[in-house]
């Protein structure tokens, strides 16, 4: 890493020429592929350190199917042809010889649908990732659940039965969890898919709060489709449309004053 | 940074335990799966060579006659297990099917738990005792073995796995079937057998085809009821009434005993044993692909 | 249907009610015959076996080590318990990894087109019956045993631990280990079947989340995968053990019968289902026929503590109420 630090000079909303350290990534030209028909097309935006940055659009406009582009998820799946490049502190993570299992770990993902591994503790749940590479040191795992925990706000409401199963939480905590386990291996980015979609307006409430506190550490990217979540929560805001990408400001701005007329017609909610 | 200090798998090491499970997993397959070509093979390969025009044509008789080279053959054998499997059918088919019309159809019905534990029960028996039971209920009180009791036993043994595919088949069926039925005036029974039966034929028929295969490749039950029998019965009641030769029985029979000749039978009986039980396996798997 | 007694006036009511009545009947009628069935079956090993059990007590009969038709007329069982546990618990010890293996390559590393293929073929294993199996056991797999595995390894003990060859036995081919290598691959279906139905639930988050920590392919499988089918796999297994105890044909065809304790691992032995068909059809003394019918109780027992113990384990391991098995 740090060895291939390309310039780039396509024309894109405030991008300077050299690496800029104020942008965590960089899309280029990403285009994701279902078969035959584009489900994101030709999209190309900065992702800034230490911000959060809100995907929004319609149903089915791409915002969640970028979203996986960035951490290579769609390799999982099967006729998901992903074009273009997507650069981490200046590097290519679709190069040739880039192991999609090292960039995983450095973009991390939080779902829709909290998903604690039911079979497992609330602290193995926590170090699961930890475990995945070898570290056994029970002191260090301690160590590390009890931090990911507090991160995650959740350590207080369960500091007291870390080996009751992970599936005996609530929808929040679940939720938690998940971010918890996300964190606690270190990443320097976290994506989240809607991640209060299916939680109620408490625990909603309890991981926007969340994020604002996670954004002093980690680059958030949050897909939502609650436009009041993404003026809470985020400071930019992308808006895509028909995968494509219409509008990309401060999140004020796109709110107050947006530039394109689609992105004015979906924010006063003139479609779904 | 802890994590690397610490870390004691590196990247390389995962990869490669990947790689080996890959390989493990895929020899386990193959190690699985030799055997069963390999005993296909055996049989169509051994079994075609017994297979002439005697073999269907001819009674078995007495181990000399196939010692000294005249004329034998399986004949008896293959209709007697054509009997006994068509009496196992015409017992079990109502039986199975009634009993999961009550389970899917009747699902209020104080009856249902008891005959679910004892269904699953029964499904779960070896088919041996089924075979004992068909013993003192038939032979014994008869007097002597017979077709009719070992079509019994096989009944036995098909009639749990069919109710559950009846139960599960017509449990499919979805609601408003029923719901159009009972609203043009049909009685319950009405529905039952003219709308919702119907709708569920090809679900039954797998099943049917399921329970079949399985009991057509059962011997134990056979070797005391229908016991087996050297020849051919005098008059067509006997394939009924009297003791019967069977494909699955008469083959254990051939395989142990010292006769170099009738091994080779017993190849013969394998083969078209085999080849009945795989058209019946096909065709329940070309109507279940069918279905989906 | 055609009613003779109702009035040539259509009475639909009746008619309806009627036919209900007949349908339910019979329909009970046919239920019930399954419960008879069922309770028939334990019925008549009790009452056929009380000879056997009255005269030698049952726990007698269970722990009687001694099977002897000819002189003694004394009849134990415990020969053929000990052999149907060594053959069913060997034969799922050696069942267990391939046949999960097996299902975790049709669900998560075969093409579509392979994967489907090879279920057909490890359904095609169970589908075989059992005495076809049984005749290449005897001709074809019992004398290769022989020739590649028992008289090397006997040969080899001849000359370097003598000590060894009375718990080898003879190496004639036929015998516990080559049953219990016969019925494990027999068994084997049954535990593929439920586990891969249960792998085939596992949901497709939870694979990602395991993904989206930087998991390798078989971490995933390992860590979420797997320990989320558990309750098929557990139940598959369970099933293909009550299996394993109750398989006649093939066993009773490799296993040599031998009716008395103690078995060599090499050398000819018995099951309970193996002893029934080997004497039952020669069995004219009472007091045999009753014992062997009195094997068939313990059996019976056998099996259906088994099918309660797998009901049971099935719905304490199933997750969040889910379809597992």
């Amino acid at each position: 890493m740090g060895k291939n630090k390309k310039k780039h000079n396509k024309d894109l909303v405030k991008t300077p020429d050299s690496w800029d350290s104020s942008i965590k990534m960089l899309t280029k030209d990403l285009s994701v592929k279902y078969g035959e028909v584009y489900g994101v097309k030709g999209v190309s935006l900065p992702i800034y350190n230490r911000k959060v940055t809100a995907f929004i659009g319609p149903s089915g406009c791409g915002k969640s199917t970028f979203l996986r582009a960035l951490n290579r998820m769609h390799e999982l799946s099967k006729n998901v042809t992903v074009s273009g490049e997507v650069l981490l502190d200046g590097d290519n993570i679709y190069a040739q010889g880039v192991n999609p299992v090292v960039i995983r770990r450095k973009i991390g993902m939080v779902f829709q649908k909290p998903t604690p591994f039911p079979t497992m503790s609330i602290f193995d749940n926590v170090v699961a990732g930890l475990k995945l590479v070898g570290i056994k040191d029970k002191k260090y795992l301690a160590e590390v659940c009890e931090k990911a925990l507090t991160q995650a706000a959740l350590f207080e409401e369960v500091k007291d039965r870390l080996s009751s199963l992970g599936g005996s939480l609530s929808g929040g905590q679940q939720q938690r969890l998940s971010i918890a386990r996300a964190l606690a291996i270190e990443p320097e980015v976290l994506l989240m898919d809607e991640p209060t979609s299916s939680l109620d307006p408490i625990s909603s409430m309890k991981i926007e709060e969340l994020i604002y506190q996670l954004k002093e550490h980690y680059a958030i990217v949050i897909v939502t489709h609650n436009m009041q979540q993404a003026t809470r929560v985020s400071d930019n805001t992308a808006f895509f449309y028909l995968g494509e990408l219409v509008e990309y400001d401060n999140t004020s701005n796109i709110f107050t004053n947006p530039s394109d007329q689609r992105t004015e017609n979906y924010i006063s909610g003139k479609f779904g | 940074m802890w994590e690397q200090v610490k870390a004691r798998k590196s990247l390389r090491q995962r990869s490669i335990n990947d790689k080996i499970m890959v390989a493990l997993i895929t020899l386990s397959t193959i190690l699985v799966l030799t055997p069963l070509v390999i005993i296909i093979g055996y049989v169509v390969v051994n079994g075609i060579g017994a297979l002439n025009y005697d073999f269907f044509t001819e009674e078995l008789g007495s181990p000399t006659r196939a010692m000294r080279g005249q004329p034998t053959g399986l004949v008896h054998t293959i209709l007697g297990t054509a009997v006994v499997d068509l009496l196992s059918l015409i017992i079990a088919a109502p039986i199975g099917i009634g009993a999961g019309i009550m389970l899917s159809e009747y699902p209020e019905h104080k009856l249902n738990p008891l005959l679910r534990v004892m269904n699953d029960t029964l499904n779960g028996m070896p088919a041996i005792l089924k075979g004992l039971l068909a013993f003192t209920l038939i032979v014994r009180p008869m007097g002597t073995f017979s077709g009719l009791a070992g079509g019994v036993a096989l009944a036995i043994v098909m009639i749990p796995i069919i109710a559950r595919s009846t139960e599960s088949a017509l449990s499919n069926i979805p609601w408003s079937i029923r719901e159009a039925g009972l609203a043009i005036g049909l009685p319950r029974w009405r529905v039952i057998l003219s709308t919702v039966v119907p709708a569920a034929k090809s679900g039954m028929v797998t099943g049917f085809l399921i329970a079949f295969a399985r009991a057509v490749g059962e011997a134990a039950p056979l070797l005391f009821t229908s016991f087996g029998n050297n020849y051919l019965p005098n008059h067509w009641t006997g394939f009924i009434f009297g003791p019967v030769d069977t494909l699955p029985q008469r083959l254990y029979s051939l395989a142990i005993s010292p006769y170099k000749e009738w091994h080779s039978m017993g190849w013969g009986a394998g083969i078209v044993l085999l080849g009945f039980v795989i058209v019946l396996f096909s065709a329940s798997r070309f109507l279940y692909r069918k279905r989906k | 249907m055609d009613i003779k007694h109702i009035p040539k006036k259509p009475l639909p009511a009746i008619y309806s009610w009627l036919g209900d009545r007949i349908f339910l009947t019979v329909i009970i009628v046919l239920g019930l015959s399954i419960i008879l069935m069922t309770a028939g079956l334990a019925l008549v090993t009790i009452v056929d076996g009380w000879e056997a059990i009255k005269e030698f007590g049952f726990i007698g009969f269970i722990t009687g080590k001694v099977w002897d038709p000819g002189v003694n007329r004394t009849f134990g069982a415990l020969p053929f318990l000990f052999g149907t546990a060594v053959t069913s618990v060997g034969s799922l010890a050696l069942a267990f990894l391939p046949a999960v293996a097996i299902a975790v390559f049709i669900s998560e590393y075969a093409a579509p087109w392979l994967g489907k293929m090879i279920d057909n073929m490890v359904n095609l294993i169970a589908a075989v019956p059992s005495v076809v199996i049984g005749i290449w056991g005897i001709f074809v797999f019992a004398p290769w045993m022989r020739e590649t595995v028992y008289l090397p390894i006997y040969n080899w003990a001849i000359e370097n631990n003598p000590s060894l060859l009375p718990i080898l036995g003879n190496p004639i081919g036929y015998g516990m280990v080559s049953a219990t290598i016969i019925l494990a691959l027999m068994i084997i279906p049954f535990i593929t079947a439920l586990t891969k139905d249960a792998i085939d639930q596992v949901p497709v988050e939870q694979r990602e989340a395991a993904y989206a920590l930087g998991a390798t392919h078989w971490e995933v499988i390992r860590m979420a995968v797997i320990p989320y089918a558990r309750g098929g796999i557990l139940a598959g297994s369970i099933l293909a053990f009550g299996r394993a105890i109750g398989e006649t044909m093939a066993v009773a065809m490799l296993i040599g019968n031998k009716n008395t304790l103690p078995f060599s691992i090499f050398g000819p032995a018995a099951t309970m289902p193996s002893v029934i068909i080997n004497e039952f059809r020669e069995a004219v003394n009472s007091l045999h026929l009753s014992s062997l019918m009195a094997i068939g109780l313990v059996l019976f027992i056998i099996s259906l503590l088994v099918n309660l113990l797998a009901a049971y384990i099935t719905k304490k391991l199933a997750i969040g109420g889910g379809k597992t098995a």
